[in-house]
């Protein structure tokens, strides 16, 4: 983001304190929040709340990894759904297909879309903005139509049918609902809780120097592709994630997961919660997927109501809902210190 | 793969007519439709997402014009005005207020309009494939040439994109407009210094870049089918002709297309499964080597 410097000026000590403070502080809030989530089922037994809650999970890491690349890198990706796709076809792929135990699988996915964004990140990410932008997006279209037309693997336009076997392992059983509940939400937390370490590490400070200024960044020493290779890769993984979690939930995989779509949603996702903090991903995830059950109950022309909220967002409030709240603690704060 | 097809063309004449022409079609309608992307790169810097959906509108007005007149001139007349006039619009009420911020908004921007063309041209024309049908001057004879068959509407399209690259060359390399062009691409500040009308003129590339694209679509639609979001893949094709040839360079924009064009259709053959992916590894192969693309200036 080339507009916010001014913005992060007001964000930057904020954070830092924020890391200088004992880093169990953030694991405490990462493991409240998990027991809140996980508490939820005997609170509310809705089973539409709990799916919710899941499908927040899996689009949560995928918009979360990508505000990484748009928001902290500056790298505005329209071909990040590929990874979500990638691990939910490579998840369901070798349950169906090897029968392996589902944390093998899990790993194996996180290894092949390890090798695939690196081989991808290594021709991307050297280009300029909107090159970098619309080559990502051709190789999500690649994979796109490598998966329709592979149909021998893959099932082609109709997708990964038959459900996935899911295995109960360590006495987790994903087929039961409560059980695919609980991991969903402790994938959610603990990916979370890591994109927030990267985020404040020393690491994650370099990318917000590349993003304010590659040249200076280039110029005291730090290797600029690499480290944008770096985290392209990491938010691969964290994508395939979140398609991982969608494959379990849906029992299945499907070509809208890799089609660009999902990458525009991701971007608007972003842009609806707000880039500038860590959490505005998740509030717009919720908001994104609130909107999109609302619409798409009540009309058919969805794409359009969609395309009217998106430019309301764009051109009319330029930022998203994270951005105002943090902008009005911000003022009541300077307003309670004028006061005292 | 199937190798020993394509080695079978390469060596008979027919399948070679056959095969060359449907490849200059389809490099064809990828130039008119590349070409007006790159030109809206060199003058606004944005790159239009939503530039499939200037093809997908060219196409259905054609058809819509067509089934009404019957004429079969003013159908193309009709894509090609009706898309200016759109491009023209679009570009003075919502691109305007994204220059110059960054490349995320200006995609968001494309992106909604995606969403609402297509959902647009469903309400409109409903939500199954469509078809123009072949105009009556043109159901006669197909040609033999070498022993391959080259239906004369080809050679039509052929001619039409042929001229429309050259009035286009020409009038920006000749031209006082092509010229006052040439000079907001490279500074519009100082264009609009000396009282030129930037704004005009940048609504006026748009315009001329969507006629491009809606004068493709228009010639597609006697040869194609047309569904509502027909316009994206064209979209990612165009833009990769755009990578290929290096982004601003009208030549370069021909040649990349007929590049791939050539490569879909012969690859066709060869490996049926894989066509698409020879076009990706093509553009891989040109990114590594030559970023800026074979006829790009600018550094990419």
């Amino acid at each position: 983001m080339t507009e916010l410097p001014a913005d992060k000026a007001l964000d930057m000590p904020s954070s830092e304190t924020r890391s200088a403070r004992p880093r169990y502080r953030d694991a405490l809030i990462a493991l409240v929040a998990f027991a809140v989530l996980a508490l939820l089922p005997m609170l509310f037994s809705s089973k539409f709340l709990l799916d919710f809650v899941i499908r927040c999970a899996a689009y949560g890491l995928f918009a979360t990894s990508l505000n990484l690349l748009v928001g902290y890198t500056g790298l505005t990706s329209f071909g990040h759904g590929m990874f979500f796709g990638l691990g939910a076809y490579g998840f369901g792929l070798m349950m169906q297909r090897t029968g392996v135990a589902v944390p093998v699988a899990f790993v194996a996915t996180l290894a092949i879309t390890f090798v695939v964004a690196l081989v991808i990140g290594a021709i991307c990410v050297r280009l300029k903005e909107i090159y970098f932008a619309f080559v990502t997006l051709a190789f999500q279209m690649l994979i796109h139509s490598t998966i329709l037309s592979w149909v021998s693997l893959t099932g082609g336009d109709q997708g990964l049918r038959g459900g996935i076997p899911r295995p109960a392992f360590l006495g987790i059983d994903l087929s039961n609902h409560l059980h695919l509940y609980v991991a969903s939400c402790a994938l959610l937390v603990v990916g979370l809780f890591l994109m927030y370490r990267i985020a404040q590490s020393p690491f994650g400070y370099t990318l917000r120097m590349i993003r304010d200024n590659a040249t200076r960044a280039s110029f005291v020493g730090i290797d600029v592709w690499r480290a944008k290779l770096t985290i392209f890769v990491l938010a691969a993984l964290f994508a395939a994630t979140g398609g991982m979690i969608m494959a379990l939930f849906v029992s299945g995989a499907y070509p809208e997961f890799a089609y660009w779509t999902i990458s525009g949603e991701g971007i608007f996702i972003n842009m609806l919660g707000g880039v500038t903090t860590f959490l505005g991903p998740m509030v717009g995830t919720a908001l994104f997927l609130i909107l999109n059950d609302t619409v798409t109950r009540v009309t058919e022309y969805h794409g359009i109501v969609l395309g009217i909220v998106i430019l309301f967002f764009a051109i009319g409030l330029r930022k998203g809902l994270m951005d105002f709240v943090i902008e009005w603690i911000a003022q009541r704060r300077e307003r309670s210190g004028e006061r005292g | 793969m199937d190798l020993d097809a394509l080695t079978g063309c390469l060596t008979s004449s027919a399948c070679l007519v056959t095969q060359t022409t449907s490849g200059f079609i389809i490099g064809m309608l990828l130039f008119l439709v590349a070409v007006g992307l790159t030109l809206i790169f060199g003058v606004l810097k944005v790159v239009n997402f939503s530039h499939g959906a200037f093809y997908m509108f060219g196409a259905y007005f054609a058809m819509t014009a067509y089934q009404f007149t019957g004429s079969f001139a003013l159908a193309m007349l009709c894509g090609a005005a009706g898309t200016a006039l759109l491009g023209l619009v679009f570009e003075r009420v919502f691109m305007s207020r994204v220059y110059g911020r960054d490349v995320l908004m200006q995609l968001l921007v494309c992106y909604a309009f995606v969403l609402i063309f297509d959902d647009v041209v469903r309400m409109v024309w409903g939500p199954e494939f469509k078809s123009m049908g072949m105009p009556a001057a043109f159901q006669v004879m197909p040609l033999f040439i070498a022993g391959g068959v080259v239906p004369p509407y080809y050679l039509l399209l052929i001619g039409v994109a042929l001229v429309a690259a050259l009035i286009l060359g020409l009038g920006l390399a000749r031209t006082r407009i092509g010229k006052v062009i040439r000079a907001a691409a490279h500074n519009p500040g100082m264009v609009s210094a000396l009282g030129i009308n930037t704004g005009l003129i940048y609504g006026g590339v748009f315009a001329l870049g969507g006629m491009l694209a809606g004068l493709a679509g228009a010639l597609a639609a006697p040869v194609r089918s047309l569904t509502p979001g027909m316009g994206f893949s064209v979209l990612i094709e165009s833009f990769i002709v755009t990578v290929i040839g290096g982004m601003g360079s009208i030549l370069g924009a021909l040649i990349g297309a007929l590049l791939i064009g050539m490569i879909r259709s012969f690859g066709s053959l060869g490996f049926p499964l894989f066509t698409e992916g020879l076009m990706y590894l093509f553009m891989v192969i040109v990114l590594v080597s030559r970023p800026t693309g074979l006829f790009g200036k600018e550094v990419a």
